[in-house]
């Protein structure tokens, strides 16, 4: 028997002094886009070698995520769990959420964004860009009609299980497709890589419960209903799960390239003397965004903490957006092979390590689709009955 | 060398380009309506039965020589702020060191026009486009400017138009916020012409690039090629490239 009440969160001044500070990070994300858009990306940090910058980092962790947080959802009703179904509509939220964020952020930093409908009207098939508008757009809908299924009262609970499945089914795609975007960039060493699409796939899901863990907190504590212990653990538990997968794609990864005297130099580059690329590696992925959060959440002397799975989850988001950093900007920062044998000595932009040193107009962009995720997670909340009103232990059990 | 072969994609490519001819001029600045690459003048001129390329000698190649570069520059419109990683190089040269033997070479490179190009693959709108006689070139009204075409390309041959431009040349158009390359000159091409890099560099009297079709087995590139061992970069990835080199 359901025993969950889902009401929309009241708009108390807390409510509504985030919502301002969140509206001022849109604005300063807008004012970068027309920045931008007048100067030319001359004005950032991008280059011809580094074309793909700090924003790609933000909407690739966001795009990632997204497909990750409609996980708890998919717990609840493709794999039965019935301790997940009361997050299942907060779950589809946060992903949609997740993606228009990071969709935000990749359209506007488009040398033309105003052609987006260019791109949304010509595709070119063969390319694993264009596919992924395609999964991007479906997500959405299928997301949205999720939602609708599982908040409306006429619609039978096996047709929501039907549309969830659909659902999971099409993260899996999503997530193959934007690591693929990489996985199939057949000239460059730090990519061409077919496990990019697992590995990916793997980091949504550790990604996603990361944010879905800190929103869900977040908000229950924005509107004073009570979130159990025991589930917190719980869902903790399974971060760990997901953390300690990415950890296995990324040494799968890796000691497969250090089997290959071809890709040597970048994996020297990437493990051993490529500078901030190397300490984001160790430090930011595997430390801080791998080690620690499985210590916390796995060792007693840390799990018995309520905190704990939250601080896990936001050294998870941290480690996250170290590995994209590593795996978009060092990809490109490590130069092809065009000359074997060869070492460029003059080259104008051809040699050596390509520099990069991000801008203030690309934060504020990355950060201003952040922003619009929160934004749209709490007029959401805000205006539909989504959060429940006591994700307590003793009632969800 | 392979004998390339038409695909079956050129042709609906340009079809898909011929039906767009209606939007192939727009106003790319004001005042300034230029006639985009793809468009059904230059299209139209595309020879099926033709493949264009170059064979550099790399011998020939003078280290402190740039004629091949001003004269793109300066036929094409684009220029250099100094800053060559930002800047436009739809044509530059490359001096390197052999690691083993320390021999140095100098060589100009640019868009190698492959047979089979990764940037046309990637290319999400289908901007990225190949034409029948395998010239590699970006359709600047359908580019929105996502620059995956720089990720895939093997070359780094692709530039992103950083700046405002200024100072367009109508046969060659560009546009902020858009990706350009070497367009083989082919405006001069589709009139009977050759690249301005090849004529400038016959001018100073080294002849490092010759041009020609690769299709026809009489013409000077051909037999050249047929004679002297030559190299096509990067050929584990077997993109059967226009662009050759020789003595490297």
């Amino acid at each position: 028997m359901e025993r969950t009440i889902y009401r929309e969160i009241e708009a108390t001044g807390r409510v509504w002094g985030l919502a301002v500070i969140l509206v001022g990070f849109v604005l300063a994300a807008l004012a970068s886009f027309f920045y931008v858009e007048h100067y030319g990306h001359i004005v950032t940090g991008m280059t011809n070698r580094i074309v793909w910058g700090l924003p790609h980092v933000f909407a690739i962790f966001l795009i990632v995520a997204a497909s990750g947080a409609l996980n708890v959802a998919s717990i609840a009703s493709v794999f039965e769990q019935k301790a997940y179904r009361p997050k299942a509509r907060l779950s589809a939220l946060m992903a949609m959420s997740l993606l228009i964020g990071g969709l935000m952020i990749l359209v506007l930093d488009l040398g033309r964004a105003d052609r987006i409908l260019i791109a949304a009207t010509t595709y070119n098939f063969s390319s694993i860009f264009a596919w992924n508008l395609i999964l991007y757009t479906g997500f959405l809908g299928i997301a949205g009609a999720y939602l609708f299924a599982q908040m409306s009262k006429s619609v039978p609970y096996a047709v929501t299980r039907k549309v969830g499945l659909l659902a999971f089914v099409w993260r899996l795609a999503l997530t193959t497709g934007t690591g693929s975007i990489f996985g199939w960039l057949v000239a460059r060493p730090g990519y061409d890589a077919a496990i990019m699409a697992p590995m990916f796939i793997a980091m949504s899901f550790a990604f996603g419960l990361a944010m879905f863990l800190l929103m869900t907190s977040t908000l229950c504590r924005l509107s004073d209903r009570p979130i159990g212990d025991q589930l917190m653990q719980r869902l903790g538990r399974l971060l760990a799960v997901f953390v300690a997968a990415v950890l296995y794609f990324t040494a799968a990864r890796h000691l497969t390239n250090l089997y290959t005297m071809e890709h040597a130099g970048f994996e020297r580059f990437t493990l051993v003397d490529g500078g901030i690329y190397t300490t984001l590696f160790w430090l930011g992925q595997i430390l801080i965004g791998g080690l620690l959060p499985l210590a916390i959440l796995l060792l007693p002397v840390f799990g018995k903490s309520p905190k704990a799975p939250l601080v896990a989850s936001a050294l998870v988001v941290i480690g996250g957006f170290a590995q994209i950093y590593v795996i978009v900007i060092g990809g490109q920062a490590y130069p092809m092979e065009v000359f074997p044998g060869y070492e460029v000595v003059t080259g104008s932009g051809m040699s050596g390590i390509a520099e990069y040193t991000p801008s203030l107009p690309e934060l504020l962009l990355g950060l201003g689709g952040v922003a619009v995720t929160l934004l749209a997670v709490g007029v959401g909340t805000k205006t539909l009955r989504i959060l429940p009103t006591n994700l307590s232990d003793a009632n969800i059990g | 060398m392979k004998i390339p072969t038409l695909k079956g994609a050129d042709i609906s490519r340009r079809d898909f380009l011929r039906s767009g001819a209606a939007v192939a001029t727009a106003t790319l600045a004001p005042g300034v309506t230029l006639m985009a690459f793809g468009g059904s003048e230059a299209h139209a001129a595309a020879d099926a039965d033709k493949r264009w390329g170059l064979l550099i000698d790399a011998n020939k190649c003078d280290a402190d020589c740039d004629a091949c570069v001003s004269a793109c520059s300066k036929e094409n419109g684009w220029a250099g702020e100094g800053n060559p990683e930002t800047d436009p190089q739809w044509i530059r040269k490359i001096t390197m060191q052999n690691t083993s033997t320390g021999r140095e070479v100098t060589m100009p490179m640019m868009c190698q026009h492959c047979e089979e190009p990764p940037c046309v693959d990637v290319c999400p709108t289908g901007a990225s486009f190949k034409r029948v006689d395998g010239i590699v070139l970006v359709d600047k009204h359908t580019c929105i400017g996502c620059r995956y075409c720089m990720m895939a390309c093997p070359f780094d041959a692709r530039s992103f138009v950083h700046e405002p431009v200024i100072n367009q040349k109508s046969h060659a158009p560009r546009g902020q916020g858009t990706v350009e390359s070497c367009t083989l000159c082919v405006h001069r091409i589709d009139k009977g012409g050759r690249p301005a890099c090849v004529e400038a560099c016959e001018a100073t009297g080294h002849e490092a690039i010759i041009f020609g079709d690769l299709r026809d087995p009489e013409s000077d590139i051909s037999k050249r090629l047929a004679q002297y061992p030559s190299v096509a970069l990067r050929p584990d990835l077997d993109l059967n490239p226009g662009v050759r080199y020789t003595n490297l």
